[in-house]
């Protein structure tokens, strides 16, 4: 490679500008994806065929049609709405996960960037969307709205708990908070961790699902009570925001989940050197194991009530994790 | 259910230590909403996720149809009759014929009496089927209505080789039934009958129904989540049910073991063997229970009613142009959705004088208020769905 290509790379703004570039096209890429996979997946549970007509082809390109769809429609703000609150929520919704993406290992040093305290991280911008939803709710002068934001608070609230709690195994048996760490140790220790993490490993995803607002815990959309919730007034490209951030979401909430309990981009037997080119594909892999599982859960449950929700992460969920900590510590310290 | 509001009110006042100035909020919900089946109104008064003061508005849908039927003749209200609950068509024409025809004093041919029973069950699965469809969506399950609705079209496809209409099936004549022409006989002019291999069919689709009705009940009963949202959730005991004019499988998930098929003599049911379903709680979940238990004895009636059904004429002998004699009477009938009747009052014309629509669907929901009062948000959808009601039913 000549000097001034890698001279150009090492400059600081134009590898940023880069890896943002990267994420943005990631994002709606990763989104696509799943969405369609949910429409393929949720007719095939209820015996239906699904998008069939647009591409040509098991209608591969509608949400291609979809999203162009939304671009052409009316961006339209109520009236009484706080319109730059209202404007703002999809992006800030948008940006907790594009920051999420930022740490996700996909290989050996493959990461945007790997950060000491990348799990604090994650878990940290990952209720920054929330926030977001607060703010749509709040803003879009709507009743329905407005409880769906009160909901999405409240389920914050009780979720953010539970899922912090239960990556605190993984971290307390990794010695490390950096994600690429993480894995190594997994690497090292030959196992990974939902092995010993199995009760973290379930809390997680539960917890992830209700910060995801799917079934069994859309409570914030509820369309048969609040019409949409939050999402009520929400038209066009800002409702794709919504849309895309969802689906993102899902995607990045799994790659955390499989980088602290699956392995992440590691695979029992297989050598380093080939790690380097196929941890993304591996880690992929298991990404889209958990998005099914989620995309199962969705389309088999129905939702829980808002009190069942308080009760199930205060009464199980926290005391659960606190266990699983309580245990996975003393083991550390017998074992060691 | 006994929850006294005040003391709730208070609870929550005692708890909250900072002064805080709070507000009910009154929320409305409809009437475009997407569970409010059609076009209810709810307002209700919301103190955080907890409601008072539920209060329905009905109207919206108000056709004029008793009146409507005053200027029509007596072939034409039936088109007018099928279209009060849209979900079972077929059986809200029963009772207003059998009321025409009891003032005429005709005798209906058996045949066409067992055609008329086999379709009505055939409707009240449907409709049972509907609401299978439904109730599960409203609790946030989607994939129920898929499979209920698969055996509804199953139901429904062979309603339609019979009488033409899926919806609408305006069959029913004074003194008999009369099966669309392309069915049957090809010629006008020879006796028209069911269409070929209908029988057999439908015991074969009868079969798949009661299979797929056992599905329905592992996929939603097997469903903890399901259990959790309608297990004593809006708890109507029998003595409310009663005094409010409750009717149909609401009264019955309640305890009331009253069925119209049992003890009125609109259709021969009392040739065949059924069970009147109960519940003991009268709460979402033995109301859906009900319903769906309902679906297999509608089944048995079908199928014992395709075994010995007469052959014979559809059809009793009819003037041309139909006068009912002066005189009054009431017809009720068990429908899908509860009680409907009829009061006729002819003054010997070709249409009725007057025409009182008594629909289940109207006295259902008048329990709406009581039932509704201090649940949650999430509840009034789950309450209000088990109900099963169609607002053309309550509206007319």
């Amino acid at each position: 490679m000549p000097t001034w290509v890698t001279d150009l790379f090492s400059n600081f703004w134009v590898s940023l500008g880069g890896k943002l570039l990267l994420v943005a096209l990631l994002i709606p890429l990763v989104g696509m994806v799943i969405g369609f996979a949910e429409m393929k997946l949720s007719a095939k549970m209820q015996a239906r065929v699904g998008p069939y007509f647009a591409g040509g082809r098991w209608g591969w390109a509608q949400l291609i049609a979809d999203g162009v769809k939304f671009f052409q429609k009316e961006d339209i703000v109520p009236t009484d709405a706080d319109r730059p609150v209202f404007k703002s929520a999809p992006i800030l919704v948008l940006v907790g996960t594009v920051a999420l993406f930022v740490v996700i290992p996909f290989g050996p040093g493959l990461a945007f960037r790997d950060l000491d305290v990348g799990i604090f991280y994650a878990l940290a911008v990952s209720s920054l969307s929330t926030i977001g939803i607060l703010m749509a709710g709040w803003s879009s002068a709507n009743k329905y709205s407005l409880i769906g934001g009160l909901r999405a608070a409240g389920q914050l609230i009780a979720y953010e708990l539970p899922l912090v709690l239960a990556v605190v195994g993984a971290v307390i048996l990794a010695g490390t908070m950096s994600l690429q760490g993480i894995v190594q140790a997994q690497i090292d220790a030959g196992y990974p961790y939902v092995v010993l993490q199995f009760i973290g490993f379930g809390i997680f995803m539960i917890a992830s699902l209700a910060e995801l607002s799917r079934i069994p815990f859309d409570m914030p959309i509820a369309e048969s009570e609040l019409v949409m919730g939050y999402l009520t007034e929400y038209s066009g490209f800002r409702f794709l925001f919504f849309f895309l951030a969802e689906f993102a979401n899902m995607f990045t909430l799994s790659a955390i989940a499989a980088t602290l309990f699956l392995g992440g981009y590691w695979l029992p037997g297989v050598p380093e050197d080939v790690l380097a080119y196929a941890g993304p594909i591996i880690l992929i892999a298991k990404v889209f194991l958990l998005v099914f599982t989620m995309i199962w859960f969705r389309w088999t449950f129905p939702r829980f009530r808002e009190d069942q929700l308080q009760r199930l992460a205060w009464v199980w969920l926290v005391p659960l994790a606190i266990f699983n900590i309580v245990v996975t510590a003393i083991l550390k310290v017998v074992l060691s | 259910m006994t929850i006294d509001t005040d003391t709730i009110r208070h609870l929550s006042e005692v708890s909250v230590s900072v002064e805080i100035e709070t507000e009910d909020m009154t929320l409305n919900i409809g009437p475009q909403h997407p569970s409010t089946h059609g076009v209810l109104r709810l307002v209700a008064r919301v103190d955080g996720e907890r409601c008072y003061d539920v209060q329905p508005v009905i109207g919206y849908m108000h056709r004029g149809y008793e009146k409507l039927s005053e200027v029509r003749t007596y072939p034409q209200v039936t088109t007018i009759v099928n279209r009060i609950d849209w979900v079972s068509g077929y059986a809200n024409e029963i009772p207003f014929i059998v009321a025409a025809e009891r003032l005429m004093e005709l005798e209906v041919p058996e045949r066409a009496q067992y055609i008329r029973l086999i379709l009505t069950e055939m409707a009240r699965i449907a409709s049972h089927l509907v609401f299978n469809a439904s109730y599960p969506l409203e609790l946030g399950a989607a994939t129920p209505l898929f499979f209920a609705l698969r055996e509804r079209e199953r139901v429904l496809d062979l309603l339609e080789s019979v009488t033409g209409g899926r919806f609408h099936p305006n069959f029913n004549r004074i003194g008999g039934v009369r099966p669309a022409y392309a069915a049957g006989s090809n010629t006008r002019k020879m006796s028209q009958d069911l269409p070929a291999g209908f029988l057999q069919e439908t015991r074969e689709a009868m079969d798949k129904v009661a299979v797929a009705v056992d599905q329905l009940e592992d996929l939603v009963a097997g469903n903890e989540i399901i259990l959790a949202r309608t297990r004593g959730v809006g708890v109507l005991p029998q003595e409310v049910a009663v005094a409010y004019g409750v009717s149909g499988p609401n009264l019955r998930a309640s305890g009331v073991p009253v069925d119209l098929r049992k003890t009125q003599d609109y259709l021969p049911y009392d040739r065949f063997e059924f069970n009147v379903i109960i519940a003991e709680n009268g709460d979402c979940w033995d109301r859906w229970h009900v319903r769906l238990q309902e679906i297999r004895e509608s089944i048995k009636i079908i199928q014992q009613a395709i075994d010995t059904i007469p052959s014979g004429d559809l059809q009793a002998k009819v003037p041309k142009i139909i006068k009912v004699p002066k005189g009054e009477t009431y017809v009720r009938a068990e429908n899908p959705k509860g009680e409907m009747g009829y009061y006729l009052v002819s003054d010997g014309g070709q249409g009725p004088y007057r025409l009182k629509i008594r629909s289940a669907s109207f006295s259902n929901i008048s329990i709406l208020p009581w039932i509704l009062e201090g649940v949650l948000v999430p509840d009034i959808i789950a309450v209000m769905g088990s109900l099963d009601f169609v607002l053309g039913d309550v509206d007319r």
